[in-house]
């Protein structure tokens, strides 16, 4: 049964995963570190600096594990979501009156859900189709 | 009315559900489920935002929505799965330009989004608004020329002039200069002039990337998309877009990283461009005329197939324009039937977009636990024996293993070369996007299929029965 190569094979998998929880290791303890500052009076840019860098090692680690079969679902569901743009639209295009600013606000918030509606959809239409087989 | 605090707490409620929405796509059965976090994700988002005391006025937006879902739907329930990398180029290119509108509205109307009033708008405010502009843009026209390349609007070849990279380069520091300007002195006709020259940009950008280079050049834009979100995120101090816009920059950043291993190239050598001849001339290889190349019949095909033990099915670009996914699926069962192990192999960078081969596959019904990795499968080849290569060509050219004076050379490549015999459907004996010339085609345990890649499936399957 366990012969030598499937053991290496397991043992190098198990080295790996080590590796990765030393890496979400190191990237808690910047957390921490980088956290700290705006407690101690920081400004607002460098909190959102902050939140920024926490969000760029959450997505590194979280897109590595999508497999590779669903690259294309991945690449329409983050062109979905980044639509999230619509909430500085909304802003835009809320306040009463006319302006430019509303008619920029309301070209953008169509735009984004044109983004929202047709990539959530399409993502939907494709992950549907991967399904195993009897 | 919500509370900043509660509006807060709901927007970071939306980060989470789409950062599951991601995590979720880590296998095809938890999938789904993912894109429920992502809808829900954005529709806290939404009606939290339409809650807060910033929008009181709702019509227009109502409108916009409206129009713009009507529209989103509408082409999300018509588009063909093999026109996908298009659709995604147009839809990038759309958030692109959303943000400038954005970045545009906050400049014009500063108050409403609390970063000062016009004249007088934060230092921060300004260079966040104008980056996120800027990314923004070039992603807007460089997002429109990758969709009129896979469209087939303009030539997928690349379209370079001499002085290009220098033009590029020069309007790289205008920007940075413009920038600063406008942070100094915060000029209405400067904040236009950093979209103009942001707009050119994007569009020289792409211009000089080749048709085969898309999948890299649709990943980059992904990732512009986000981080244009995630300037404007700084630009209004809302940490929903910060996070979102990190999450599609690294996700977007990641893919293009592998695109460009799954052939051998640095980014910075795609991006300067100019590479590949999209199915052009043969490229001057070493003595062509005088070799010769077995070409079969579908005939001949279906009863090596028929005899063959195990077969493994690479798929490229070529049965994405052939739309032969359906016939292909139909050759495999029929194979099945006979008793024949059937499995196929995807290169990275096969088709227009990451992950474009699977997609189609899935499309046509082939069970997911049968499409196998470059890594996973490659081994298997020298116990196989039939390689059956459909629509695909630089991605087996054993050239790139021993050739250093190939273009593809240190590519990694499927070893379809290894297998008992390798069966090639192909229009003609054209090269592939990389002009370069596959020795495999003379191979003596090589035959070439010439044909359109679905007739010739469906040719298999009649001879068969």
């Amino acid at each position: 049964m366990a012969d030598p190569a499937s053991l290496a094979e397991r043992a190098r998998e198990l080295a790996g995963e080590a590796g990765t929880f030393a890496q979400n290791l190191e990237a808690l303890a910047q957390q921490l570190a980088a956290q700290a500052p705006p407690a101690a009076g920081g400004t607002t840019f460098v909190f959102e600096l902050t939140i920024f860098v926490l969000a760029v090692f959450v997505g590194y680690h979280v897109v590595w594990r999508v497999t590779p079969a669903l690259h294309s679902p991945l690449m329409s569901v983050t062109n979905a979501i980044s639509s999230v743009i619509i909430v500085g639209a909304l802003i835009a295009a809320g306040p009463y009156g006319l302006s430019f600013a509303k008619f920029a606000g309301f070209v953008a918030v169509t735009l984004a859900a044109v983004n929202i509606f047709g990539g959530f959809i399409v993502t939907q239409r494709m992950l549907q189709m991967f399904q195993k087989k009897k | 009315m919500v509370s900043e605090n509660l509006s807060a707490f709901f927007y970071l409620i939306a980060s989470i559900c789409f950062i599951l929405a991601l995590r979720s796509l880590s296998s095809p059965q938890t999938a789904r489920t993912g894109n429920v976090y992502g809808i829900a994700g954005m529709v806290v988002a939404v009606v939290t935002t339409l809650l807060t005391p910033h929008v009181v006025s709702f019509w227009l937006i109502v409108l916009g929505i409206l129009i713009g879902g009507a529209i989103g739907t509408y082409i999300a329930l018509r588009i063909h799965m093999t026109a996908l990398p298009q659709l995604v180029a147009a839809f990038h290119s759309l958030v692109g330009l959303a943000a400038v509108c954005v970045a545009a509205a906050a400049f014009s109307a500063p108050a409403e989004f609390g970063i000062g009033i016009p004249g007088a708008i934060e230092r921060a405010s300004l260079v966040e608004m104008s980056i996120g502009m800027a990314i923004g843009a070039v992603t807007f026209t460089g997002s429109i020329v990758a969709f009129a390349k896979l469209q087939g609007l303009v030539s997928g070849r690349p379209l370079s002039f001499s002085g290009q990279h220098v033009l590029n380069a020069g309007l790289g520091v205008l920007l940075v200069v413009l920038i600063v300007v406008f942070v100094a002195a915060e000029a209405a006709a400067t904040f236009w002039l950093i979209l103009l020259v942001s707009l050119a940009l994007g569009l020289l950008l792409i211009l000089p990337i080749g048709g085969a280079d898309m999948p890299v050049v649709i990943s980059m834009l992904n990732s512009y998309s986000g981080w244009a979100a995630c300037g404007i995120g700084f630009t209004l101090s809302n940490s929903l877009l910060i996070i979102t816009g990190a999450l599609v920059g690294s996700s977007g950043a990641i893919l293009s990283y592998i695109m460009c291993k799954g052939m051998n190239r640095s980014i910075v050598n795609v991006i300067l461009g100019g590479f590949g001849t999209e199915g052009g001339v043969i490229a001057a290889g070493a003595g062509t005329g005088d070799r010769s190349v077995k070409s079969g019949s579908a005939e001949d095909a279906a009863f090596i197939l028929k005899n063959a033990g195990s077969v493994i099915v690479v798929p490229g670009y070529g049965m994405a324009v052939a739309q032969a996914q359906h016939a292909l699926r139909e050759m495999a069962d029929q194979l099945k039937k006979e008793g024949v192990k059937v499995r196929y192999a995807i290169h990275p960078v096969a088709g227009r977009m990451p992950g474009h081969m699977n997609v189609l596959l899935a499309e046509a019904n082939v069970p997911y636990d049968e499409v196998f990795e470059l890594d996973e499968i490659n081994r298997d080849f020298p116990s196989t024996d039939v390689a059956f290569v459909i629509g695909a060509n630089d991605v087996t050219n054993p050239a790139a293993k021993t050739d250093p004076s190939s273009p593809i050379y240190g590519m990694p490549i499927l070893d379809v070369e290894r297998a008992k015999t390798v069966l090639f459907v192909k229009r003609s004996m054209a090269s592939g996007y990389a002009g370069v010339e596959n020795e495999l085609f003379y191979r003596n345990n090589t035959m070439m299929l010439f044909g359109d890649a679905k007739k010739m499936c469906e040719e298999i399957v009649k001879a068969m029965e």
